[in-house]
């Protein structure tokens, strides 16, 4: 007896509450990133519904490595959500092609963002954007300010400063001059050769110049990050071919280590972690005065479900997301990932500041071997990720890696076969 | 068992018929099972297929199956969206294209070693290891035996982690424990370098799995009855050659078995590579084996898609090779092997 009324008021209730949101729109989001889970809940979707009364929105992710399989399955079984965090490049172009993704064209909003942001979610022509761009990752180098004092370093501009640097804290033997292993292979590849590489090829003139097929990466600019890459090898700590990507970031937050070759993704994990002042320095020129470039790569984005319902709802939350109210959110609660629009954010994290300055002073550029590059086999990304391994090691010449490079690359692309 | 007499009385009875249904009558009591061989004239024998029937279709939806299916996928590829029946191209490419048939090759001989390393260093010490335990004399050999054997139920993922710290250039204990000797010129990180990475590796696997062989040759040994050790001591064969002349003969089937469980074993390692190394099995490919290989074909890595197809046709030739070595040691080995009745 007691159990039916429960059942009675239970259904009561859901039929009431059923009725109450009955001219709601219920907008599901499809993401990896659980771990900003409670920053949706409590700061980005009160804000927006504050803003637009009858469409609410649920934030459901999945985990990081079966995000894209998860995703894929729901997609294709039609019970996806209607809006869909997208990974960069050919993963989210995938979906695109299967007719997965809606065109957003026509959404005005997407003027707020510049080509560079936009070249993640675009068809390979650009002719067609499927998603929103929310947050690019910059690389560059964090290091210990209190380490720099103590031993009279300045924050290295050149390359030569650089290596000035790395030697006197070798020399002082108080710290660890650089933490970095290559025992992971692909910080080598991200925080090493994509780092300081776009010095090199110029930025986006030396990427796109790869991906036309008028440049080859048997050139000086993209054999060249490697022979500086060589020279790191002993200012990097004893045991470093077996050192892990965990074993890098606690040398440094130990304060062991001087300098780290970062990703800003890092900052919120080291401002917790660290006891010591930080600072960043970007990637340092050949001569004083250059033209500085940073990779300055797209990392999420957030596009439409083709098959959505409510594609009115689905257009004004990603109209929403382009706007500064968005980027000034999650700038703020995510230092290390910065938004992508035009209109430039106020952060409050002093090291994201720094970070983000880089933007008015530099070029920026993506990683070269994202877009396009890395769909054949062998995987150019891959293979960066060891032939830096090999350069920072001295297993191999720049030249023989460049070479090498280039043999695999020509095999299936069709642009760099003459 | 009062019935045999019996039928022994019908023998002398001289009568056939009498003698057959006899028998007959004998073991439906004695056994039943000639009652179903009685009843099959009847009616067709259902309650095999029904006893059989669990068991295949287990078998069949979890391993037949999906077996049969991979090499069914491995004829196919992938071309602007659709699938197409290609034939055996995939393993053309896989033997013959420069690009995949370098990994390959890279691979199954890291394989080789991989196997070779278990086996000469793993089942000698196993074996010896069994022999020292089963020495009646020995103390505590229960405490060791557990000891020995706890490894064998750890995760790949906490000996990976383990053995990554112990030797880790940073924070382990390995080079701290070679300098309290003396010897800190010997340590090398030794995981991060292409030279002694995999035999690192397979030395890792070494120690987490000798309980297997062990516990399979202490089992054997076991079981050699005590009278022929004896006898052996009677005719002036004690100590060590009692283990070579008499022991060693006696569990040479349980070697063979262990043999080829360690090659099955190690040509479908995966874990501890992937663990401990990833899935590109660094440095440089140097820990690739065809587990890590096929894994990273057919389920892709960072910006590399995975492709089934391809994968599936390495899983082919695992399928193959595992096939063949177990068919030498089946056919070229285990029939040649004198076996003595205990």
């Amino acid at each position: 007896m007691k159990r039916k009324t429960l059942k009675a008021v239970l259904t009561a209730t859901t039929l009431t509450a059923t009725a109450s949101w009955a001219d709601d729109v219920t907008l599901t989001i499809e993401s990896w990133r659980n771990d900003d889970l409670t920053l949706w809940q409590d700061k980005i979707i009160p804000a927006f519904e504050a803003k637009h009364p009858g469409i609410r929105v649920k934030f459901t992710p999945s985990a990081p490595p079966e995000y894209n399989a998860v995703l894929n399955s729901k997609l294709d079984a039609g019970s996806a959500g209607d809006l869909i965090t997208c990974r960069p490049f050919d993963a989210s172009l995938a979906l695109f092609q299967a007719g997965h993704l809606a065109d957003l064209g026509d959404l005005d909003a997407m003027s707020n963002f510049s080509d560079v942001a936009k070249s993640a979610w675009q068809t390979d022509d650009g002719s067609s954007s499927f998603c929103v761009p929310m947050a690019s990752v910059i690389h560059g180098f964090i290091y210990n300010a209190d380490a720099f004092a103590e031993l009279g370093i300045e924050v290295p501009k050149t390359e030569a400063d650089f290596f000035a640097a790395l030697e006197k804290i070798s020399e002082d033997g108080s710290y660890i001059p650089m933490a970095m292993g290559t025992n992971d292979q692909w910080e080598a590849a991200t925080m090493g050769y994509n780092n300081i590489g776009p010095n090199y090829w110029k930025g986006e003139n030396g990427r796109r110049a790869l991906i036309a097929g008028e440049q080859k990466l048997t050139d000086e600019a993209w054999t060249a990050p490697y022979a500086t890459l060589a020279k790191w090898s002993p200012y990097l700590g004893d045991g470093y071919e077996a050192q892990t990507y965990p074993d890098s970031q606690n040398l440094f937050t130990l304060g062991r280590a001087a300098i780290y070759p970062a990703g800003s993704w890092e900052i919120s994990g080291f401002n917790t972690l660290a006891d010591f002042k930080m600072g960043a320095f970007k990637p340092p020129v050949q001569n004083a005065g250059d033209t500085c470039y940073i990779s300055d790569h797209t990392d999420i984005g957030i596009g439409m479900n083709a098959s959505t319902d409510n594609p009115e709802a689905a257009k004004a939350f990603l109209t929403w997301v382009a706007s500064p109210e968005f980027a000034a959110i999650f700038g703020n609660a995510l230092p290390g990932f910065f938004p992508l629009s035009k209109e430039p954010v106020e952060l409050e994290d002093p090291l994201a500041k720094e970070f983000v300055s880089w933007r008015g002073e530099c070029e920026s550029t993506i990683r070269s071997t994202y877009q396009i590059l890395s769909r054949g086999t062998p995987n150019l990304e891959n293979e960066t990720w060891g032939a830096s391994v090999a350069a920072i090691k001295g297993t191999a010449s720049p030249e023989e890696l460049g070479t090498k490079l280039q043999d695999g690359l020509a095999s299936w692309y069709a642009p760099q076969q003459n | 068992m009062s019935r045999p007499l019996q039928t022994g009385k019908a023998i002398h009875a001289n009568d056939v018929s009498a003698f057959a249904q006899d028998i007959n009558e004998a073991s439906r009591l004695e056994t039943g099972k000639s009652v179903q061989k009685h009843a099959s004239r009847r009616r067709p024998r259902l309650h095999i297929a029904v006893f059989l029937a669990p068991a295949v279709l287990i078998y069949t939806a979890v391993m037949i199956f999906p077996l049969a299916n991979t090499l069914r996928l491995a004829l196919y590829s992938r071309i602007d969206q659709e699938r197409v029946f290609t034939g055996l191209a995939n393993f053309q490419t896989l033997f013959f294209d420069p690009i995949w048939s370098e990994q390959f090759w890279n691979a199954l001989g890291n394989n080789f070693w991989f196997f070779l390393v278990h086996m000469l260093v793993q089942n000698p010490i196993g074996i010896a290891l069994a022999a020292i335990l089963s020495h009646p004399r020995l103390r505590f050999a229960a405490l060791y035996r557990s000891a020995i054997f706890i490894p064998t139920i750890l995760s790949f993922v906490i000996v990976g982690f383990a053995w990554k710290l112990i030797l880790s250039p940073i924070w382990g204990i390995a080079p701290s424990m070679l300098d309290a000797v003396g010897l800190k010129s010997l340590f090398a990180p030794w995981l991060g370098k292409e030279e002694y990475a995999l035999t690192t590796l397979a030395l890792i696997s070494v120690w987490q799995f000798i309980g297997i062989p062990m516990m399979l040759i202490y089992a054997a040994l076991l079981s050699i009855p005590e009278e022929i050790l004896e006898a052996g001591e009677v005719d002036g064969i004690t100590g060590m050659g009692a283990f070579w002349k008499i022991k060693l003969p006696l569990i040479l089937p349980s070697i063979g078995i262990i043999s080829i469980l360690t090659f099955v074993g190690n040509f479908n390692a995966f874990d501890l590579i992937y663990a401990s190394q990833g899935a590109l099995a660094g440095p440089d490919f140097s820990t690739d084996i065809l587990g890590t290989f096929m894994y990273r074909t057919f389920f892709g890595f960072q910006l590399q898609l995975g492709d089934p197809h391809m994968g599936s046709a390495i899983a082919g030739a695992m399928f193959a090779i595992i096939l063949l070595g177990v068919c030498i040691y089946l056919f070229g080995v285990q029939t040649r092997m004198r076996r003595y009745q205990l």
